[in-house]
């Protein structure tokens, strides 16, 4: 036992060295500011000085609950993550097109990911003008076709500035109503975000996983005579879990935390607030109100809500599996 | 699939298949190619159904150089990526020797610290990060857009991953050869990371390239925009200059089309290794 710790010893001094500049890097912009905000989030801490510092126990954490706004961004938040299994399920069906022998199947990976590679404001700017009700190309389009199966009369939706919804969620209160049923805001952030990821990260992780699938199973289902559809629900499907898994929590995370980029190009949160998200509103409650305190309450609050989805889901997965 | 041992599928099954590539091809390119199109139309043009323009006007881009200064949201943008990915790969690269090849008391307890907080949200550590800068009065500087983005958890894991595949009978020879712990880390260690030291890279630069809130929040002078700030501002200012806001866009997303050619292998086996922090 000696000579091991005498071993450990002798490399703790290099370490120390080659660990130094990420370490200190991580502890004051990482470790640091976890712990900090941490504790400002028990206190009414401003930038702004609007009133004296003081330690405010658990007050931010009930005036968040009781802030309507904050509700309306969770319900957004939620809304705009209905599109996650579809992206999925649409990144898993591209891989499923690309896998298998087929020529140029480059060229269609390229393009496929192109708008995953490149995505970010230059890309929202583009759908914003894409989806202009007046003169987008995509209402012309529709609009057209509409005219062209006679129905003349028929408007187009007009997307980012409506506050319309497919499942008519009202705006001002919770409930659901055929006043809101439509196509809005929400539904075209969607829409671009499955354009953006069904050929990206998710679609290149099924593809090399659908290369993992040893040929001997689909082999045996042959022998067997299954169908097409029979093959991927007992041999891919399943094979796929692990990755289809590690999707999931990843996509959750990133949902749960996402939105502010697209809402703050696409509509600066609007119409009425329907494209603000949790990341939104912490932006709101930091960096225009400056309310430091209450948005690091804020911010550990969505924390606590990833780590709980996450580790439901880890619970859930690892049930699935042992089956 | 075992295609090889069968006969080749007949047209009437492919030809879906192909069918549906094409489609989705198109789905996929078309806003790309509005973009391009609308970039090259006189204003008038822009809200014509037709796509393709009657007087074509290349002369937008230069004119997008002229209302706002383009160059130096493109100058700030790759500066800021070329400083952070630099200094990320190579922090990261020196943890993770550390962490992969030395033996230290408290290493395992350091590193799974390292692991807790790649599940942190980015916006728990940037509203305490924003009160630091402002106490050190680096808001609105390029060392405020650098700094804090410059040292990542995520890299020193990806990193170690790596260089735990690399055998240790290497590094062991090059001891008994006498090499210091400095030449077995620069001489041994580093080249045989190559390819995942350019999968960092490559991400370290697009997260800072394509980098949105941070640049939001800190970033007050117009000389110091980079340019997703640059082009935030410059369409809610110019928004009904369509043409013009599209010849901007397409030039900020230029780069990031010829680096994915460039490393096209490279990224796409870091992200089916896992590479990417979603």
């Amino acid at each position: 036992m000696k000579t091991i710790f005498n071993a450990d010893r002798r490399h703790l001094g290099p370490a120390l060295l080659f660990i130094a500049p990420n370490f200190l890097g991580f502890a004051v912009f990482t470790a640091g500011p976890v712990l900090w905000s941490l504790v400002v989030a028990f206190s009414n801490w401003s930038i702004l000085k609007t009133e004296p510092f003081a330690w405010t126990g658990v007050a931010n954490f009930i005036e968040l609950l009781g802030d309507s706004s904050f509700w309306l961004t969770l319900v957004n938040t939620g809304y705009l993550m209905l599109g996650i299994p579809f992206s999925i399920a649409g990144s898993l069906g591209l891989a499923i097109l690309l896998h298998g022998k087929l020529r140029g199947v480059v060229f269609f990976r390229t393009l496929y990911y192109l708008p995953c590679f490149t995505a970010g404001v230059a890309l929202m700017i583009l759908w914003k003008a894409l989806l202009n009700p007046e003169f987008g190309p995509v209402n012309h389009v529709l609009e057209g076709a509409a005219a062209t199966l006679g129905a003349d009369g028929w408007r187009a939706p007009t997307w980012l500035q409506s506050t319309a919804n497919l499942l008519g969620l009202e705006v001002e209160h919770v409930g659901l109503g055929l006043r809101q049923w439509g196509v809005g805001a929400r539904d075209a952030i969607i829409t671009m975000g499955l354009w953006t990821a069904i050929g990206g990260n998710n679609m290149l992780l099924y593809i090399a996983a659908l290369s993992n699938v040893p040929e001997e199973l689909y082999e045996a289902a042959d022998i067997d005579g299954a169908s097409g559809w029979q093959k991927f629900r007992n041999v891919t499907w399943p094979q796929l879990a692990p990755t289809t898994f590690f999707i999931s929590v990843m996509s959750l995370i990133g949902g749960l935390q996402g939105g502010f980029e697209t809402a703050r190009v696409m509509t600066e949160g609007g119409p009425a607030g329907t494209t603000k998200t949790l990341a939104y509103y912490i932006y709101e409650k930091a960096f225009t109100e400056f309310r430091i305190g209450y948005a690091s309450a804020v911010s550990w609050v969505l924390f606590t809500l990833i780590f709980a989805i996450t580790l439901m889901q880890w619970r859930w997965g690892a049930k699935n599996n042992e089956e | 699939m075992s295609a090889s041992a069968k006969p080749l599928p007949p047209t009437f099954v492919r030809l879906p298949r192909l069918v549906a590539l094409w489609l989705i091809a198109f789905a996929m390119a078309a806003p790309f190619l509005w973009m391009i199109l609308t970039s090259l139309k006189p204003l008038q043009e822009v809200e014509s159904f037709n796509p393709i323009p009657k007087n074509w006007r290349p002369y937008n881009y230069s004119r997008v150089f002229e209302q706002i200064p383009y160059a130096r949201y493109y100058f700030n943008s790759i500066f800021v990526a070329v400083w952070v990915t630099t200094l990320q790969v190579f922090t990261s690269a020196l943890a993770a020797f550390a962490f992969s090849r030395l033996v230290w008391p408290g290493r395992d307890s350091v590193f799974k610290l390292y692991l807790a907080t790649l599940m942190i949200p980015g916006v728990v550590t940037m509203i305490p990060n924003y009160t630091l800068l402002v106490k050190l009065r680096l808001l609105d500087s390029y060392t405020g857009l650098i700094l804090p983005a410059a040292f990542t958890a995520f890299g020193t894991f990806l990193l170690r991953q790596f260089m735990l595949q690399i055998p240790r009978s290497l590094d062991e020879a090059a001891e008994i050869d006498g090499a210091s712990r400095w030449q077995t880390f620069w001489l041994v260690v580093l080249p045989l990371c190559r390819p995942s030291l350019v999968t960092l890279g490559v991400f370290s630069f697009l997260g800072t390239y394509g980098s949105f809130f941070w640049p939001l929040v800190l970033i007050k002078t117009e000389g110091l925009r980079t340019l997703p700030i640059g082009m935030l501002f410059f369409d809610s200012a110019y928004g009904k200059q369509t043409n013009l806001i599209m010849a901007a866009s397409l030039m900020s997303v230029l780069p990031l089309i010829i680096a994915f050619l460039c490393t096209q292998r490279l990224v796409v086996k870091g992200i089916q290794a896992g590479a990417v922090k979603g």
